[in-house]
């Protein structure tokens, strides 16, 4: 099994440590993983502000560069739920259809196709976990607060087997937190209301830590407790679960 | 409503009142918790959307031969049947009948389509008085705003302000602000209305094709007291609202009240079939766009819709920016992609409007897949040029950069340069996210140039 | 070309092709007591229930709970006593009818809700304009839900159908809950045997 890695744009600039977490905790599965080189984004801030036709050869790049693996992870929902819902090639679009079934969220690939069982990973910290819409409701990582379904929740199945790690409940289970890409410059104003309340939920609750799968919400809750001087912390779920024991 | 202030400009003046923000957020978010506790009671919830959902789908595909039916079924029941091709006509129609009763004064419950129609403002301008009698649309009514929700029409203002406007308009003791006080004061105010007119508007919930009659839910009854006590109903009704079976009913009004309020079912849930002894009843069916909307497979779906406005109270972006911010007579997630279709232009803020979280798809009652319309809505606003030309640039810009891997490596390592050497260089008053929120500390090396050094590689 | 014909060839150039119509699924597993659900949900949804033995029970607890100079309208021939209306009256002679008493065709144990049909209302507005509403209901006329409803009403004729679950209602203001919006201020549900 040879497994592509593939680290968001925004994470390879601004987060290398969750993608180095995430190439660990993967090589520490006694994984075969290799990082291609020429990577660079899916496209997704392209589409989600209505230029999807914009983003083609953002894709052919992409496919150039994970063709070879068997599967493709990917520590954020949003961008492996734009992969699996966007990437197209006019050229030869049945290689585009075996790529868009071969990309894995980190946390769905531990879980459903390596099926991890234990980790040798010590977190002593209360922590509130930050379901991602596009992880949550795109690529059904737990059961969405709005359906009449069992419950389930892959994210927190791994954080349960983290020695010491306390998970908070928090009281709006699976809201948004209200980065939404674009949408966090151009409608400013109310993304900032949503993220401050996200914020003020898990601080009630007694998290000292936010995690979650996907790292741009974090970003942005991080942007916000930085501003706020608060101190709770944002950390990606990947550096949780490759924290030492 | 100003045209020219979007979404974001409305949002963001909502936005200054925090108290107010959190208020309403919290009012709304409680009604979705309602709706939650509804449906987990309900343990064939899902099954039932499902239903619902392909009962619709296969109506759209067949509305030809639907309306048809219900046209019959509803002229052999004795209901004078109208059709409308556009707002303008519907107004002309709804207008004519009133002059033919030579009536100058009516009474009007909840229809969302007579809003989309704009019936009311056309009304008063031919001199004819409409009094709205649900109270929340009374409400809005003397306050002379429209709904800000579709269910919930004064959910924006608070009981202080509502005791203020009845203290102004129905003469109520200055100061009173009993919610139980103002509701009799409202159903004395009311019932005088209900006792002097001769006609009724009415909106129209389900429309049965097998049998030619309609169903009409409220919880205050004022659409029925409207009804009985005027010598003329007239039910105004999109013709999307057609349901091919009455005992199709069984399905929707499960879910109608459950996904609106929590209610297992609204407190009337009328079946008018014919008209009583010596009464007229008539049904005005509206097209207004929604026959062009039913040949796009993109955007059909939202024909489904049937005003519920269970997307409303969970989208977290209407609970913290408020109904009047999408300018829209049909406002929240639904309004954003049905607006769009009216008219383009006027409308290109809105599918923008959302962080795309997929709430509003996961409560719908009938499964429309709202989040991917408003998606969808973006690719076709964009492609026909209502972007402004900074954004347009601003995204050309990106794509370009993040199609060729040598560049996005320079301008990363440049830009997280420039981010750690003149940090406030992107972190000023003009850049939107740094208003509120700081950038993230920008590292020397980026995760390639980590992994370059520590693994090998091709 | 008219409107009618104009919507009416958009629409069948329009719409998609043929989608089958789908079966309605029955819930599996309903209340095994559908009297008590019933009971249980008319009173959650602000209604009141009188479990009675008969009619002059009813007739009984209306005197004592409506004391003179209530008006009282009495539409069940079953029930001695009150005022009885001539068919056809102007129904804004009814506005201020203290409470009607009405036969109910049957009762839905899921949402509380109680078909009436115009032949029992002797005038339509009276469901409506009364300032309370008595409704009597045989104990054996409960369905479990509305698709069993749907069942019992079957290809039924009527001028005017309608589900009443409750008191009218609102919470318009605020989303405090105010029983009496404009119709009934309170509803009686009287379940005989």
């Amino acid at each position: 099994m040879h497994i592509g890695l593939f680290i968001p744009c925004y994470i390879d600039q601004f987060y290398p440590q969750v993608g180095i977490a995430t190439l660990e905790l993967l090589e520490k599965q006694g994984l075969r993983v290799s990082y291609p080189l020429e990577q660079t984004c899916c496209g997704q801030p392209m589409a989600n502000s209505g230029f999807e036709h914009l983003t083609a050869d953002c894709s052919k790049n992409f496919i150039r560069n994970f063709e070879r693996f068997d599967y493709i992870v990917c520590p954020s929902g949003s961008c492996a739920l734009h992969i699996k819902e966007h990437v197209h090639d006019d050229q030869s679009e049945e290689k585009a259809v075996s790529i868009r079934k071969r990309v894995y969220e980190l946390t769905e690939f531990l879980t459903d196709v390596i099926q991890l069982k234990s980790l040798s990973a010590k977190f002593p910290h209360r922590v509130g976990l930050h379901q991602s819409c596009h992880g949550l409701r795109g690529l059904h990582l737990a059961q969405m607060s709005e359906l009449v379904a069992p419950k389930y929740s892959k994210p927190e199945q791994l954080l349960k087997l983290v020695d010491g790690l306390e998970l908070i409940q928090l009281d709006r289970q699976d809201e948004c937190c209200g980065f939404g890409g674009t949408f966090s410059v151009f409608e400013e104003a109310v993304s900032v209301k949503m993220g401050q309340d996200r914020m003020a939920d898990h601080l009630k609750n007694g998290a000292e830590y936010i995690t979650g799968a996907d790292m741009s919400c974090l970003m942005h809750l991080e942007g916000l407790l930085k501003r706020d001087n608060s101190s709770m912390n944002v950390i990606h779920i990947a550096e949780i679960l490759n924290s030492k024991a | 409503m100003q045209q020219h202030q979007t979404h974001a400009e409305l949002a963001e003046q909502f936005n200054r009142d925090i108290n107010r923000v959190n208020w309403h957020d919290q009012t709304l978010w409680m009604v979705r918790e309602k709706r939650d506790k509804a449906a987990q009671q309900v343990p064939d919830w899902e099954q039932l959307r499902e239903t619902a959902s392909q009962i619709k789908n296969h109506t759209l595909a067949h509305l030809h031969a639907y309306l048809l039916e219900f046209e019959q079924q509803a002229l052999a029941n004795g209901i004078q049947v109208h059709w409308a091709a556009d707002a303008e006509e519907h107004n002309r129609i709804v207008h004519r009948i009133i002059q033919e009763h030579g009536v100058d004064r009516i009474v009007k419950s909840k229809s969302m389509l007579t809003e989309e129609c704009g019936l009311n403002e056309y009304l008063l301008q031919q001199g004819i008085e409409v009094v709205d009698t649900d109270l929340g649309e009374r409400i809005v009514q003397l306050a002379g705003e429209p709904p800000s929700h579709i269910v919930l029409p004064c959910i924006h203002w608070k009981k202080e302000e509502i005791g203020e406007l009845f203290h102004q308009h129905l003469g109520t003791p200055k100061g009173n602000a009993d919610p139980d006080f103002l509701t009799r004061a409202a159903r004395a105010h009311l019932r005088e209305h209900f006792m002097m007119r001769r006609v009724a508007i009415t909106g129209v919930n389900f429309a049965v094709a097998e049998t030619g009659e309609f169903v009409v839910c409220t919880n205050e009854g004022n659409a029925d007291l409207g009804a009985q006590l005027a010598d003329v109903h007239i039910a105004c009704m999109g013709i999307e609202k057609i349901i091919p079976k009455r005992n199709h009913l069984g399905v929707f009004l499960r879910l109608l009240a459950r996904s609106a309020t929590g209610q297992p079912i609204t407190t009337y849930s009328s079946h008018f079939k014919k008209p009583g002894p010596g009464k007229a009843l008539h049904i005005v069916l509206v097209d207004n766009g929604r026959s062009t909307r039913l040949g796009s497979d993109d955007f059909r779906n939202a024909l489904k819709c049937i005003r519920c406005g269970a997307c409303f109270n969970t989208c977290p972006v209407y609970r913290r920016s408020g109904g009047h911010s999408y300018h829209t007579a049909i406002a929240g997630p639904i309004g954003s992609i049905l607006a769009p279709a009216l008219d383009m232009e006027k409308h290109a803020d809105l599918p923008f409007a959302s962080t795309l979280c997929g709430s509003c798809t996961n409560v719908c009652p009938v499964k429309i897949d709202i989040h991917q319309q408003l998606y969808t809505w973006r690719q076709v606003l964009i492609k026909n040029g209502h972007a402004s030309s900074t954004k347009k640039a601003g995204i050309q810009l990106t794509g370009m950069v993040l199609s060729k891997p040598w560049l996005f490596r320079v301008s990363g390592k440049v830009a997280r340069w420039i981010m750690r050497t003149f940090p406030g260089l992107m972190n000023n008053r003009f850049n939107p996210w740094t208003k509120q929120r700081e950038l993230p500390m920008p590292p020397k090396q980026s995760f390639r140039d980590w992994y370059v050094n520590n693994r090998s590689h091709d | 070309m008219t409107s009618r014909e104009k919507i009416l060839s958009a629409v069948r150039q329009n719409q998609p092709g043929e989608i089958p119509m789908p079966d309605i699924h029955y819930p599996d597993n309903v209340s095994s007591n559908i009297f008590e659900q019933f009971v249980k949900t008319v009173t959650g949804i602000g209604g009141e229930v009188i479990h009675c033995s008969g009619y002059p029970e009813i007739q009984q607890h209306l005197q004592k709970r409506f004391p003179e100079p209530a008006r009282i309208i009495n539409t069940i021939n079953e029930l001695p006593g009150f005022e009885t209306i001539a068919e056809p009256s102007d129904p804004h002679t009814f506005s201020n009818v203290s409470v009607t008493v009405m036969l109910g065709n049957f009762g839905v144990a899921e949402n509380g809700a109680i078909w009436l049909t115009e032949e029992h209302m002797l005038n339509s507005a009276l469901p409506y304009i009364s300032e309370h509403l008595a409704l009597v209901l045989h104990r054996n006329s409960i369905v479990s839900h509305l698709h069993e409803a749907y069942d019992r009403i079957g290809h039924a004729d009527y001028r005017l159908g309608t589900f009443i679950a409750g008191p009218s209602k609102t919470a318009d203001i605020e989303q405090s809950l105010v029983l009496g919006a404009h119709g009934p201020k309170s509803l009686i549900v009287f379940l005989v045997n």
